[in-house]
């Protein structure tokens, strides 16, 4: 097994597992009390507003809005690592078709397990420090290098083989 | 890889159970042997397509008949939540945002359904791939196979009924039977992927494959499949970087921001402007959501395709038939995620096409299906046997 074969499949196989125990640990810790926040916070903007009371509703209803957004980010971030993980692990068993030498297939394998790890880990960070720009880039940094190394695949597939 | 050193103590004798005469002359020896008649590989590999296949029917299903009559149950209930904020009774407010929560797990369990199905599938396709790979006895990785397509099933039908059964008969406080079922299939799976780790482990250990790999066939549906797979994700990842980059942080901004005028206006007494502002809330759900499937369906098909590329070599079908269904995929693949999101501009026809999409894939998955199903030896028993009758 070729090194860029071996870097996406054991890559692909760490990644997913962190990422379903990232979920697991979510699930059972955090996802059920960040719903009933949730929808706890938008009903209760609503019955404030019934109350008349409209700073406790604009109060729950900013609470309803962060909340959501590290929700979803949540969520992203988990479902990212293993969407990305599985496309590795498909990805190496076949990637020796990708018509590039090992060396080239070894940079293309790492940018897509760093931009695979990376990517998702900037926007759960994101949760942490909403809306800071350093994480921003971050991410855009991550994705990019996950673009870049399935463009370089993609283009590595086409390529008629010798 | 390493070949094959010696076959595995208790592995499949590798003495073909079924020939696929008349189907495929150009099979490397070594696969036919390995995908004899319901092997565990044959089984993940038929189990993964049909779930898949199930699953997406059941998406196209949900979004013809469901989706849209849950959209405007939701907006009523808004509504009536307006109302109540605008007679100032917040018990009313609460009894709306239960009902709501009711509407939602309608909806979610559905879509989770549809999901869970789909990405079962995706995983036994997976798994049929690394099946020379995981070192346990041919009895074992048949039970195995047989347990996890059982579990992908039971899984999606559990999340399915969670919202019908509720809690009814259950001795917990706050889980009923379908949760239980959900959750004894998820830990069913699981189980069926710690052995197979296991069984990698001890091929890490002897470096002895239990089967033989899967052939290096290069045919037109197989490049095909791998680079409008790999194509398919990559426009998937455009898409998802132009979303994050220029709309996601704008819907968020806009949902609190319609929330909060939609409830100024009822506490207002205005609830011409309030009933505006729900609507205007449904354009931004609705504008949301078709980005997200756009985004996640060309990237699962785009898996898909490239999941197929490795099968294909066990699609016992003409090269023409195989062709066809690679293109039928394809196109599908394309049509559906490209219409989902013309639905914001062209309406309910967009949604009609795209669901046309989703049915193009099913009729590939289901063609390359009975293509799987044609090595099952029964229609080269009876092409045999009319031979034979006619002799």
């Amino acid at each position: 097994m070729t090194g860029s074969r071996k870097l996406l499949i054991f890559g692909g196989m760490a990644l997913a597992a962190f990422g379903m125990l990232y979920g697991l640990q979510y699930a059972l810790f955090v996802e059920h009390q960040t719903l009933d926040h949730m929808g706890g916070s938008l009903a209760q903007s609503f019955s404030a507003a019934a109350n008349r009371n409209l700073a406790q509703s604009q109060d729950a209803l900013e609470q309803y809005g962060e909340t959501k957004y590290d929700y979803v980010r949540q969520v992203d971030a988990h479902s990212h690592w293993i969407g990305l993980a599985m496309l590795m692990i498909v990805l190496g068993v076949i990637f020796e078709r990708v018509n590039f030498s090992e060396g080239i297939r070894q940079v293309v394998a790492f940018s897509l397990l760093a931009g695979s790890a990376l990517f998702p880990l900037a926007v759960i960070l994101q949760t942490y420090h909403h809306g800071a720009v350093v994480l921003k880039a971050l991410a855009v940094v991550g994705s990019g290098l996950a673009i870049a190394a399935l463009a370089a695949t993609a283009w590595g597939f086409a390529r008629p083989l010798k | 890889m390493p070949a094959i050193p010696r076959p595995m103590p208790d592995s499949a004798s590798f003495a073909p159970t079924n020939s696929a005469r008349g189907f495929a002359p150009n099979f490397a020896s070594g696969f036919v042997l390995g995908f004899e008649q319901m092997s565990a590989r044959r089984l993940y590999i038929f189990g993964g397509i049909a779930l898949i296949a199930a699953g997406l029917l059941f998406g196209d299903i949900f979004a013809v008949f469901i989706l849209h009559q849950n959209a405007a149950r939701q907006a009523e209930a808004l509504i009536a939540a307006s109302r109540a904020v605008a007679a100032g009774n917040a018990a009313a407010v609460n009894e709306v945002f239960s009902h709501l929560g009711i509407l939602l797990e309608d909806r979610g369990t559905k879509v989770d359904s549809h999901v869970h199905m789909i990405d079962a599938g995706y995983l036994a396709l997976l798994l049929a791939l690394v099946q020379p790979y995981i070192a346990l006895s041919r009895r074992t990785k048949k039970s195995l196979a047989a347990l996890f397509i059982a579990g992908g099933v039971l899984l999606p039908v559990g999340i399915f009924l969670i919202h019908y059964v509720g809690l009814t008969g259950s001795p917990f406080a706050a889980i009923g039977w379908a949760s239980v079922l959900a959750d004894s299939a998820g830990a069913l799976l699981i189980f069926v992927l710690i052995v197979q780790a296991w069984g990698f482990w001890k091929y890490l250990r002897s470096r002895q494959l239990s089967e033989p790999e899967l052939p290096d066939e290069d045919s037109m549906p197989r490049r095909a499949l791998l680079t409008g797979g790999t194509i398919l994700i990559l426009l998937g990842f455009l898409h998802g970087a132009y979303y994050a980059g220029t709309l996601l942080y704008e819907h968020e901004r806009m949902e609190t921001a319609i929330l909060q005028r939609m409830i100024n206006a009822a506490t207002a007494g205005n609830l011409d402007i309030a009933t505006i502002e729900i609507n205007d809330f449904g354009n931004l759900a609705g504008a949301r959501a078709v980005n997200i499937a756009a985004h996640s369906h060309i990237i699962e098909f785009g898996l898909l395709a490239m999941m197929l590329s490795f099968v294909q070599p066990f699609v016992f079908l003409s090269e023409k038939w195989k062709r066809r269904w690679v293109k039928l995929l394809l196109g599908g693949s394309v049509i559906l995620p490209v219409f989902v999101l013309l639905e914001l501009k062209l309406g309910l026809l967009a949604g009609g096409i795209a669901d046309i999409g989703g049915l193009m894939v099913i009729v590939a998955l289901v063609g390359m299906l009975v293509g799987i199903l044609r090595y099952s030896g029964g229609l080269d028993a009876a092409v045999r046997g009319a031979t034979e009758g006619a002799r």
